[in-house]
Formats: C-alpha cells, sequence, structure tokens
C-alpha cells in the first residue's frame, strides 16, 4: 500500500488545487444563467452549495468537490475528500442524505490504494449519515478523489453566505494554516506530531459544529476552503452587503504556521487569494505580512465561518469548544469602504 | 546563479536555502514563477539578505544580498 507517495503524484494539494476565485468569475462570465424560483442558490451566489426548493417543507441542497492528494496515506486521504465535500452541506444548514463518488487514478496506483481511498470516503459519508449510491472513475495522470453530495434542508433554515447582519459576531470552528504546514511538510520542515494534528482536523466533519450552530440566531455560513479566511469572508462581506471585520489577536491557527510563511512555505493558491481579495481589504499595520499569509492561506477541509447574532454568540462558541478548537474571530458592521477589514 | 526553473514550491526554497550553507554574502537565484518570487524573497528576507529583482514576463532574476 505505501508503494507510491500519493502527494508526489499531484502536483499540487487539496483545496489549493482549485482555481482562483478571480479566474472563476472569468471563465464563467457570459454563461447562460436559466432562472428558475425554486433555485434559490445557484451559481450566481458565489456560495458553498446550490439549493432547490420542492416544496414548503423541504429544499435540495446539491455540491460537489474533489482534489488531488494532501496526505500520503489513502485511507486518510478519502476520509478528507469526503469530509470536505461533505462540509458544504454542512455550510448551507443543511444534512447530507446522497452521495456520489467522483476519482481519477493513475496507472501506477494499485487495487488496494484505490480501495483504500473509497473505504475513506464511504466511512465518512456514513458517519455523516448519507450513503453513497454510485460514482464515476477515470483514468488520469494525477489521482483526485471526492464526492457529489445531496442533502435535505427546510426551506426557512437554508443558511447562505450573504445574511451576515451588522451587529453579528464571527465564529471559526478550525485553526487556519493548513496549506502552509502542508507546503513545509513537503519541504520535510513540519514534526510528525504536527502533522498528525493538522491530518486529524481535516478528517473531521463539520457535522457537530452544524449540529450546534441550527440551535442559536446564525444569520450566514459558510466554510472555509480554497479561497482562504479572506477570500470568503470577502464572498461573506458582497454578498450580505457589509463590512467584515477579522480581529487578527483573536484568531485560531496553528502557531507553526507563523514561522513556516515567514521562511517562504506558502501555496500558490495563497497568492491566487490575495490577487482576488486584496483590492477590497484593508489591513492595519500592525498586522504582520506572515499572519496575513495565513488568513489568504487555501484550507482543505477547513472550519465553519459562522455569522451569529451578538446575544448567542459565546452560547453557540461554548457548545463548539466542547469539540473544536472554535474563536470568535471577528464581527460585521454596515459596509465601511472596504469588504474586509483585518485589525 | 540557482536556476529554479521548471520547479515547483517548496523545491525552490528548498534549493535557496541548500545554496546559502556555503555562506557567500550574495545569490542569484532565477525562477519562472511568482509563487516562487514571493517565497524566495520572503525566505531570503528570514534569512537576513535584502532581496532586489528584475522580471521579464514570468521569468524572475532575483538577487540577494547579505545584511551588513
Amino acid at each position: 500500500m505505501k508503494d507510491i507517495k500519493l502527494t508526489k503524484l499531484s502536483s499540487c494539494a487539496g483545496c489549493g488545487a482549485k482555481v482562483g476565485a478571480g479566474t472563476l468569475a472569468q471563465l464563467l462570465e457570459g454563461l447562460p444563467v436559466i432562472k428558475d424560483d425554486k433555485l434559490v442558490v445557484g451559481f450566481d451566489k458565489s456560495d458553498d452549495a446550490s439549493v432547490y426548493i420542492v416544496n414548503d417543507e423541504l429544499a435540495l441542497v446539491q455540491t460537489l468537490d474533489f482534489f488531488p492528494p494532501i496526505v500520503d496515506d489513502p485511507h486518510l486521504f478519502g476520509q478528507i475528500a469526503a469530509a470536505n465535500a461533505l462540509s458544504d452541506v454542512y455550510a448551507m444548514g443543511g444534512e447530507p442524505k446522497l452521495a456520489l463518488n467522483i476519482m481519477t487514478v493513475t496507472e501506477t496506483m494499485t487495487r488496494e490504494t484505490v480501495h483504500e481511498i473509497l473505504r475513506g470516503g464511504y466511512e465518512k459519508t456514513y458517519e455523516a449519515g448519507a450513503i453513497i449510491s454510485g460514482g464515476h472513475t477515470i483514468n488520469d495522470t494525477e489521482p483526485k478523489y471526492g464526492l457529489s453530495v445531496t442533502g435535505f434542508v427546510h426551506p426557512k433554515k437554508i443558511l447562505t453566505n450573504s445574511g451576515a447582519l451588522p451587529g453579528d459576531v464571527l465564529i471559526l470552528t478550525k485553526p487556519l494554516g493548513i496549506g502552509i504546514i502542508t507546503t513545509a511538510a513537503k519541504a520535510g520542515l513540519v514534526s510528525e506530531s504536527l502533522i498528525d494534528r493538522i491530518t486529524i482536523q481535516m478528517t473531521e466533519l463539520n457535522k457537530k459544529s452544524h449540529d450546534n450552530m441550527i440551535n442559536y440566531q446564525v444569520h450566514s455560513c459558510t466554510d472555509i476552503t480554497g479561497f482562504g479566511l479572506i477570500g470568503h469572508c470577502r464572498e461573506m462581506a458582497a454578498g450580505s452587503g457589509v463590512t467584515v471585520h477579522i480581529t487578527s489577536a483573536s484568531l485560531n491557527f496553528h502557531r507553526d504556521a507563523l514561522e513556516f510563511a515567514s521562511m517562504g512555505m506558502i501555496p500558490a493558491g495563497a497568492y491566487r487569494n490575495r490577487d482576488y481579495a486584496e483590492s477590497e481589504t484593508e489591513a492595519y499595520s500592525s498586522v504582520s505580512l506572515p499572519l496575513l499569509d495565513i488568513m489568504y492561506d487555501p484550507q482543505t477541509s477547513g472550519g465553519l465561518l459562522i455569522a451569529v447574532s451578538e446575544p448567542d454568540a459565546l452560547k453557540l462558541l461554548s457548545d463548539l469548544r466542547h469539540h473544536t478548537d472554535a474563536a470568535i474571530i471577528g464581527y460585521i458592521t454596515d459596509y465601511s469602504g472596504k469588504d474586509v477589514k483585518v485589525e | 546563479m540557482i536556476d529554479t526553473c521548471g520547479l515547483s514550491c517548496p523545491e525552490p526554497v528548498i534549493m535557496v536555502k541548500k545554496a546559502m550553507e556555503s555562506g557567500e554574502d550574495s545569490y542569484t537565484v532565477v525562477t519562472d514563477n511568482r509563487t516562487s518570487f514571493e517565497n524566495i524573497s520572503r525566505f531570503a528576507n528570514h534569512q537576513g539578505f535584502s532581496v532586489s529583482s528584475e522580471n521579464k514576463g514570468d521569468t524572475y532574476t532575483i538577487y540577494l544580498e547579505r545584511k551588513k
């Protein structure tokens, strides 16, 4: 099974492989968009998943996510890819129900390796309470794996990334730094214990965090993945017509990522994210460059970013802290000249 | 001259890191992408070097000078 290093087969890892937000917008420009009143969240909204209203009680949440290996262990890679794909449903306030595998394999991969990737995916999908009902696999020059997921949500409980209100408090449920640390790991600079910590973090479903947040006055939610914290904050701000303030002193991130960032262990995706969001971001001069790099760093299977009403914030945080390293990382105000302000 | 063209991060930074073990006061590095340029610049600053550069299209020539 350890015949090949999975990450050596891919040129860029995990969500860092995602096409930048700016490029994506250009690629989608001019394509015909069919309006349907029942499609309440579609691909014009830059959200985590599409949402289609079936009736007064039920809406379908539909999403797809896949990427090249971010870790060498095929079983863990399968778990991470599945947790990452399932997360988009949680970020919309939904519950995953059905999933389809999407996979590419190389000629050098053994049957056992492929099987282990799928086994990891099945485990996480079942843990989420969903069922894998099929899939599609093709040959390629590098391995990739992920899921297309269908979830259910009550139409009145849909959480978009465009509902944040002035006065809301921002909570992030998983610490940042994944892209930078995995880049440093490729250079052999990261301790086994830190690699183990971030690997476990990436395999963790956002299910419990979802289950916690739906008990409170949450106005907006997204998950932090390829566009990095600031990229996703910019989308939340632009969609909601507000300014998202990040209080960098309270940010949750892996401390070692600061040193790795200052050593230039930064994935290309972080620079793409900066290009996309920098013009709409104002950072205080007191915020260091490595810390900003961490905020632009693409995350794989990152946490939920939750805009919750201020009176509920501490109660939600307390619930989340039972099983995550969640932190209050900012707040929302009326739009004040920039989408994102880093303090 | 350290030629990192055709390599993707973190390899170019590792090449510069290894080259710096020779203890010279100045190095010239060539790279063919902006990510490597930015990362090599950050690394060199971190190691106490000043950084200047010129670029033509995607090719960057980076001059590193140890700060006195």
